[in-house]
C-alpha cells in the first residue's frame, strides 16, 4: 500500500505494523507527531497496546524497562533534550535484555536552543549498549522499525534499538511510502515471547538485583557479545527482509557506486540522499569516487570499514556533531577501523544545528579528498561554512 | 485481619542485610505477608534493594525489578499495564524510600497518581537518605541531625520542617491514601488490607524508624514507632474515596517524650524544641480541624 506520509508517520505506523504491546510517551519537536500519531491509532481502536501518556522522558522510559520487563513488546520515541532527560535509563535495557524499540528524530541539543538536525542527541548515547541506524528516507523509517524487532528480539541479541531520522528533513516531510501489509509483517515477525528474564509470579526471580563487582563485568561482556552477535543477525534479517518485501538494505553498511572508486565519503541519515547525486555527477566527469552510507553505528561496521583500506586512498567522513576535544563520532571510530592504513582520512564537519547541507558542501568534500589523494592535505578536521573558519 | 492472624509463610526472609531493629526491614515482612505471591515487586535504590539481597542473594521470594532511585512508580506502573495487556493477574508493589519519594521520585509519583495508575505504592519513611549515609531529605523532621544539617557551631540540625507528602497524595484524590507505623501493627495490617483489595492507585505512608540514623538503641525501634504517634509528630489516618478518618487520636504528649530516646535530636536548644512543639500542635489542629476524628 502506497502513501504518501511524514518520517513521524512512518515511525508511528511501524509500532502498528509490528503490534506492540505498550507504548510509554513524551511530545517534543520534532517528535510530537509522533506521539500525536499514536494517539490516534490508539483511540481509534486500530493499535490495541497499552499506552502511557507519561509526565516525562525519564519516565517513558523508565516504564518501558518496566513493562519490557515484564514481556512486552515495547516502544517510545523521542528527540534531543528527551533523549538527553533518558540518558541515567538508557543503560539499563541492553543489561537487562530489554529489546525495546525507539525512534529518534535527530535535533540539535542546547545550548543555544534548536529545534533543526544535529546528531548530537544520539551520538553521546553511543557507549549505552543501544543498536543504533540512521535511516535515508521515510521509507527505510518504517523498515526498520519493523527490521528492529526481529533484530533485538533475536535471541542471540535481545539489545533495545534507536531508529533514527533527521529532524524536518524526515520527521516533517512528506514521501511517497510503501507500507506493508499487517498481515506480511506477522508472517515476517513472530509475536514476542521473552524467553528467560521476566517478571513472573510463578517463577519469581530478581531483574536488576544490586550486584558485587565479582560478577558486573561478566555483565559488560554480555553486552559486548550481544552487540557482536548483532552484525550477523542485523545482515540476515535485512536479506530476509530484502526477499520479502522487495527492499535489502546491505546491512551495516550500504556502499554506493564503491566498485572501483579512489576516494569514498562515508555519510549517515538523510545528506546520504545528496551525496549520491554528488557521486554520480563526479562519475560522470570520469572520477573515481564512491560512497558509504553508514547504516549502523552501533554495532559499528569495523570490519566493512577496515576493507576499504585496501582498496581506496583516501577516505572522508561526514559527521553532524562534535566530540569535543577530539573530533566528529564517525571520524573517529572510522580512523579506529582504519588504524594500520596509512591513508589520509579526513572529517567534514557540516549541517551542524541543522542547517543544510548542500550539492556545493559535499563537491567541496569530495574535491578535498581528490586532493588528499594527492598528498595535498590542508586541515584533517575540516568545518565546512563556519563563520570565522578557514575549512 | 490481626496481626496473629498474619500467615507464617516469609516471602520477605531471614538473611537479609537490614541492620537489627530496622523499621523498613519490618515494613517489607508485614507487607508481603499481606500481599501474598501473586506480586510483582519493584525497588528503587535504598536501603531495602540492598538489605533484600546481593546478588546471586536474595531474601524475597516474589518476583521483582530494581531500575533506578527516581522513578518507583512509573516502574510500578509500567509492570501494572504490561500485566494487563498479557492478560497475566498479579499485583503491583513499589517500596520506595522516604528520599526516593519525597524529593527525587516526586514527579513520577505524582503522575502516575493523576493517572491512577493500578499499583500499591509504599513508602517507609526513615526521615533520612540511610542508604547512602544518613543525609537530610525532605522528610526529615525539624532540628534533627544528619550527615547533611550537622551540628555545627553556627547552625545545628535541620533549619526547616517535615515535607507532608500523604497529604500532597491526597490532593491528587486517588482510590487511598493512608498513613501508618510499624508502632502500631494491627492499624498498618488493617490498612494494607484496603489496599490490597482495592483497584487504582493506593498510597501508604509508613513511620519506619532507623536506629542507625537516628542513633538509638535497636530495641526501642517498636517503642519509638509508638511515640512518634502519642507525641503527634506522626498522625496515623486515611483517605478512602476521598473519606477522611483519623485511624488512632494522639495522646498529644510532649515532643521531649520522643525525642529523648534518639541521638538525633541531642543537641536541640531548648527553642528549638519549642519550635518543633509548635508545629506538631499547629498541624494537629490543621488536621482535626478536618476531621470528626
Ligand atoms: C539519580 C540518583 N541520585 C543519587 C543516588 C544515590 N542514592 C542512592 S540511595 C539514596 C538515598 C535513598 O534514600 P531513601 O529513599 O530515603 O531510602 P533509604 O535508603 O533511607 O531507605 C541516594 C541518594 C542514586 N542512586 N541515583
Ligand atoms: S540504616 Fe536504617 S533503614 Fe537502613 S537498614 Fe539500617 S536500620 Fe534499616
Amino acid at each position: 500500500m502506497k502513501r504518501v506520509i511524514t518520517g513521524n508517520y512512518a515511525a508511528a505506523y511501524g509500532a502498528y505494523l509490528t503490534r506492540v504491546d505498550f507504548v510509554a510517551a513524551y511530545p517534543i519537536t520534532p517528535q510530537t507527531l509522533i506521539v500525536e500519531h499514536i494517539s490516534e491509532f490508539v483511540n481509534d481502536g486500530l493499535l490495541d497496546a497499552e499506552y502511557m501518556r507519561v509526565e516525562s522522558e525519564h519516565s517513558a522510559m523508565s516504564a518501558c524497562v518496566a513493562a519490557s520487563a515484564t514481556g512486552a513488546r515495547t516502544y517510545t520515541a523521542t528527540a534531543s533534550q528527551g533523549l538527553a532527560l533518558m540518558h541515567e535509563v538508557l543503560f539499563i535495557p541492553p543489561v537487562l535484555h530489554l529489546p525495546i524499540v525507539m525512534p529518534v528524530v535527530n535535533r540539535t541539543v542546547a545550548a543555544p536552543i534548536g529545534i533543526w538536525c544535529e546528531q548530537n542527541d544520539t551520538m553521546p548515547q553511543r557507549d549505552t549498549g543501544w543498536l543504533q541506524v540512521y535511516c535515508e528516507d521515510n521509507q527505510e523509517v518504517v523498515d526498520m522499525v519493523i527490521q528492529s524487532c526481529m533484530i533485538g528480539e533475536h535471541k542471540k541479541v535481545l539489545l533495545p534499538s534507536m531508529v533514527m531520522l533527521d529532524a524536518f528533513i524526515l520527521s516533517h516531510t512528506v514521501e511517497p511510502v510503501d507500507f506493508p501489509e499487517i498481515e506480511e509483517v506477522d508472517k515476517f515477525l513472530p509475536k514476542y515471547k521473552p524467553e528467560h528474564a521476566y517478571l513472573d509470579p510463578k517463577r519469581p526471580m530478581v531483574l536488576g538485583s544490586f550486584t558485587p563487582p565479582e560478577y558486573i563485568q561478566e555483565a559488560r561482556y554480555q553486552t559486548e557479545e550481544s552487540m557482536n552477535n548483532a552484525r550477523k543477525v542485523i545482515t540476515d534479517v535485512t536479506k530476509e527482509f530484502g526477499k520479502t518485501f522487495g527492499r535489502d538494505y546491505g546491512g551495516l553498511i550500504e556502499k554506493y557506486r564503491c566498485e572501483d572508486a579512489e576516494v569514498i565519503l562515508i555519510t549517515t541519515g538523510t545528506v546520504t540522499s545528496t551525496a549520491r547525486l554528488v557521486v554520480d555527477q563526479y562519475r560522470d566527469k570520469g572520477k573515481k569516487v564512491g560512497l558509504i552510507k553508514l547504516r549502523f553505528f552501533r554495532p559499528f561496521p569495523l570490519q566493512e570499514i577496515k576493507e576499504l583500506g585496501e582498496q581506496v586512498e583516501a577516505v572522508g567522513v561526514y559527521d553532524r556533531s562534535m566530540s569535543f576535544g577530539t573530533a566528529g563520532p564517525t571520524y573517529i571510530e572510522t580512523r579506529y577501523a582504519l588504524y594500520g592504513y596509512s591513508i589520509p582520512i579526513l572529517n567534514f564537519l557540516a549541517g551542524l544545528g541543522g542547517r543544510d547541507v548542500t550539492i556545493k558542501d559535499i563537491s567541496f568534500m569530495f574535491d578535498r579528498l581528490l586532493e588528499a589523494k594527492k598528498g595535498k592535505i590542508k586541515n584533517e578536521i575540516v568545518w565546512i561554512g563556519t563563520r570565522g573558519v578557514e575549512p | 485481619m490481626k496481626i496473629k492472624d498474619l500467615s507464617l509463610e516469609e516471602l520477605f526472609t531471614s538473611g537479609h542485610t537490614a541492620c537489627p531493629g530496622c523499621g523498613g526491614a519490618i515494613v517489607a515482612r508485614i507487607a508481603m505477608k499481606v500481599f501474598g505471591k501473586n506480586t510483582c515487586a519493584y525497588f528503587p535504590a535504598n536501603c531495602l534493594l540492598v538489605f533484600g539481597g546481593t546478588y546471586p542473594y536474595n531474601a524475597f521470594k516474589v518476583p521483582y525489578l530494581h531500575v533506578l532511585f527516581e522513578n518507583s512508580a512509573v516502574c510500578a506502573a509500567g509492570i501494572s499495564r504490561a500485566l494487563k495487556k498479557l492478560g497475566r493477574d498479579a499485583k503491583t508493589v513499589a517500596f520506595a524510600g522516604d528520599g526516593g519519594t519525597a524529593d527525587i521520585g516526586m514527579q513520577s509519583l505524582s503522575g502516575a497518581a493523576e493517572r491512577n495508575e493500578d499499583i500499591i505504592y509504599i513508602c517507609y519513611d526513615n526521615e533520612a537518605y540511610m542508604n547512602t549515609g544518613i543525609q537530610r531529605s525532605g522528610s526529615t523532621p525539624f532540628g534533627a541531625w544528619t550527615t547533611t544539617t550537622p551540628v555545627g557551631k553556627k547552625i545545628a540540625g535541620k533549619e526547616v520542617f517535615k515535607k507532608d507528602v500523604p497529604r500532597i497524595m491526597m490532593a491528587h484524590d486517588v482510590p487511598y491514601v493512608a498513613t501508618a507505623s510499624i508502632g502500631y501493627p494491627n492499624d498498618f495490617l488493617n490498612k494494607l488490607e484496603k489496599a490490597r483489595d482495592m483497584k487504582g492507585f493506593r498510597y501508604l505512608h509508613v513511620f519506619a524508624p532507623c536506629p542507625t540514623g537516628w542513633r538509638y538503641d535497636p530495641a526501642k525501634t517498636v517503642e519509638i514507632g509508638k511515640l512518634a504517634v502519642e507525641c503527634g509528630m506522626w498522625t496515623l489516618y486515611e483517605c478512602e474515596n476521598g473519606v477522611f478518618r483519623i485511624t488512632k487520636k494522639p495522646k498529644l504528649s510532649p515532643v521531649t517524650d520522643y525525642i529523648k530516646l534518639q541521638g538525633r535530636f541531642r543537641h536541640m536548644t531548648e527553642e528549638q524544641v519549642d519550635t518543633l512543639q509548635g508545629w506538631v500542635t499547629e498541624k494537629w489542629e490543621k488536621i482535626s480541624g478536618e476531621t470528626k476524628g
